[in-house]
């Protein structure tokens, strides 16, 4: 008797809530964070963007607007088939309604065809390839936080209008590094610079001596480094070691996270030039919301992938409370509709092919005797306003976009 | 194409070179006198690495105290590993022992991965080994400079104390036939133990050597060690003065590849590997 009361009871709390949000499926809005949980990429990702997603929905206040969220959270392993088969299981039999994060443009390119299958949400943030909004774009896709065309415009731009016109190449040997490679040789290109070579460098390669030796050699004024992760790091610290800097060359970091910085060290990164959209210690808002974040995350600053996520699941459910669904289809069209505002990354908009646009900054790493406080590690260079920073609609190649 | 870029990449492969000779020395003693392939031998080169760091960060010990010091801790825990865990596989077949390594060496990258995280932490080169020598070829940091010296007088004590002392003759023949020296009154137990630990401290050494020239990340010893196996494998499985020479060797080919043709430098060793066991299956210095 008491069973058939707590089943009567439940069943009359589901009614209610039924009526409340007819559209939202099973009640909850379910948020999948799915990234690498454990290895080269954790640091930049991983249980900081379980955290991100978190405080986003602490601060929307889902529950005062009648919104039951949740966030689960897997490792994908850097290996497309494993991360297919999570989406999978996750939007089939555990009712996810967005995956976010997913890092790794093999897989983030494999996790897009899934979500646009089964006709749910895919907000990116982790992953480079500018081909999510380009060619394999897709209606339920939203790419946020940065792309291989920014990370080129922004870097190869402004250091060749400051000067640094010749250029060596030290790429990783895999899609990811020949796209990077490519997008900035052809901004250094066109702004009057000259790309005097290149190397390409096995993925996950521990010495680089060789290929900053041919750096060296080559006279070019900037070392361009078209990689990620463990492989920039190396190849920063070592050619601190070879005197590269020292002897009048720059590198170029194309793709550098705060958590490399932090890695390497200031001693060893200083004077490196990058490109990113968000660095902590920008506002007073930045400084609040790490403030926080640190707390919770063993005194680790955010990322921007980290700051990408937060600023994606916010306006997520911002749309889902205004059409009041939680069909795919529905928010992100409410998602494009709806201009972006977030104390991170500040306002902007989602464009027709799934484009976050946004401003992007140019920073230089501190000397050490700069740095104050911890992870007090960027000045500011540039900034690069949302209007130019990502690729025009037109040049994508977006089959969608009239 | 030019002779001092040559010469460039030929001292960088023997820089290289180096670690891999230090590391397959290791591989190859503890195989010789164990006949257990230690997988986990990459995961010990990260522990080295990694206790230097954490030395100098808690306890203010700098790079010459972490050179003595880390070999023991790590030879240490290599001794509790082969007393407590491993000896108790020696009865099974290769393959346990091969297998439980790989484990143990998921396990200990783990940890330091929860710990530290996947960027790693930095260390500083020391103080007067900082900047370098303008060569008529290259720029030559004084650190390299002093791993390729400190290695080549390493691997070479190691070689005379297995080849030419009484301690080594007694490790020789106990390999050979561990039960007729055990009669001899020779406690060949002990000797294993203390052989797998002297093996995991060369590991642990290469492991100082590096924190300075890479970067200390957990996942740095298993992207080395494939090619460290490699090396053994070639040089011939157990054979001390063939690893050595193989690894400073290989170090060298693979250096001349990254200048030649840099996409294959990953996998020339593999190629070598693969000629040599079709033509000599033994290995260049094995005997069968």
């Amino acid at each position: 008797m008491k069973f058939r009361m707590k089943t009567l009871a439940a069943a009359a709390a589901l009614a209610f809530a039924g009526t409340a949000h007819a559209q939202i499926s099973g009640n909850v809005v379910k948020i999948g964070v799915l990234n690498d949980m454990s290895s080269l990429y954790a640091d930049l990702g991983g249980q900081g963007s379980v955290l991100a997603a978190k405080m986003a929905i602490e601060d929307f206040k889902a529950k005062d607007k009648g919104l039951t969220v949740e966030v689960i959270s897997a490792d994908h392993q850097n290996k497309p088939d494993v991360a297919t088969q999570i989406a999978n299981k996750w939007i089939d039999a555990e009712g996810v309604d967005v995956i976010v994060d997913v890092p790794n443009s093999g897989v983030a390119l494999a996790v897009n065809e899934v979500v646009r299958n089964k006709q749910k949400v895919f907000i990116n943030s982790g992953a480079a390839s500018s081909d999510l909004t380009g060619a394999k774009c897709s209606p339920y896709t939203v790419h946020w936080t940065y792309d291989t065309w920014m990370l080129a415009n922004g870097t190869g731009k402004a250091i060749v209008k400051t000067g640094g016109d010749t250029w060596f190449f030290i790429t990783a040997d895999y899609a990811f590094g020949h796209a990077l490679e490519r997008d900035t040789s052809a901004v250094v290109t066109k702004n009057g610079g000259k790309v005097l070579g290149d190397v390409k460098v096995p993925l996950n390669t521990q010495d680089f001596s060789s290929f900053l030796l041919q750096a060296q050699s080559s006279k070019a004024k900037i070392i361009g480094l078209a990689n990620a992760g463990g492989d920039t790091i190396n190849s920063i610290k070592q050619a601190a070691e070879f005197g590269i800097v020292k002897g009048g060359q720059n590198l170029a970091g194309l793709l550098v996270f705060l958590s490399d910085v932090h890695g390497i060290g200031l001693e060893k990164a200083q004077g490196l030039i990058l490109t990113s959209t968000f660095y902590w210690d920008m506002n007073d808002q930045t400084r609040a919301f790490a403030k926080r974040f640190m707390a919770q995350n063993g005194g680790k600053a955010p990322t921007m992938v980290q700051a990408g996520v937060y600023a994606g699941v916010l306006h997520y459910l911002k749309a889902v409370a205004a059409v009041k669904s939680d069909d795919g289809k529905k928010v992100v069209d409410e998602m494009k509709k709806l201009p972006t505002d977030d104390p991170l990354f500040g306002k902007g908009s989602v464009r027709q092919d799934g484009r976050v646009i946004h401003n992007a900054y140019l920073f230089e790493v501190k000397k050490p005797s700069e740095s104050k406080y911890p992870y007090d590690y960027y000045k500011l260079r540039a900034t690069i306003p949302a209007a130019e920073a990502f690729r025009p609609l037109n040049e994508g190649g977006c089959s969608f976009v009239k | 194409m030019n002779t001092q870029a040559l010469f460039g990449q030929l001292l960088i492969g023997l820089i290289n070179g180096s670690f891999y000779a230090l590391l397959s020395l290791g591989l190859a003693v503890i195989f010789g006198l164990l006949n257990v392939i230690n997988f986990a031998h990459g995961a010990q080169y990260m522990m080295g690495a990694f206790m230097a760091y954490l030395l100098l960060e808690k306890l203010g010990l700098g790079y010459w105290w972490a050179l003595l010091v880390v070999p023991l801790i790590v030879g240490i825990s290599g001794v509790l590993i082969e007393r407590l865990m491993l000896s108790r596989l020696y009865k099974l077949d290769h393959l346990y022992g091969l297998l439980f390594t790989f484990g143990l060496a998921l396990i200990i990258e783990g940890i330091f991965q929860q710990q530290f995280g996947s960027a790693g932490v930095p260390y500083p080169t020391p103080e007067i080994l900082q900047g370098g020598q303008k060569l008529d070829f290259m720029y030559l940091p004084n650190y390299r400079a002093w791993v390729i010296a400190a290695s080549a007088v390493i691997c070479f004590a190691t070689w005379f104390v297995i080849e030419r002392t009484k301690l080594g003759a007694y490790l020789r023949a106990a390999t050979e036939n561990p039960t007729l020296v055990q009669a001899f009154g020779i406690n060949v137990p002990l000797m294993i133990t203390l052989t797998y630990g002297a093996g995991v401290a060369l590991a642990g050494l290469a492991g100082v050597f590096a924190a300075a020239m890479n970067q200390v990340a957990p996942q740095m010893g298993s992207s080395l060690i494939i090619v460290v196996f490699a090396v053994v494998v070639i040089g011939g499985m157990g054979s001390i003065m063939g690893s050595i020479l193989t690894g400073f060797g290989l170090g060298m080919v693979e250096g001349l590849t990254k200048y030649f043709y840099p996409e294959a430098s990953n996998t020339v060793i593999f190629v070598i590997m693969a000629i040599v066991l079709l033509i000599r299956p033994q290995g260049l210095f094995g005997q069968r």
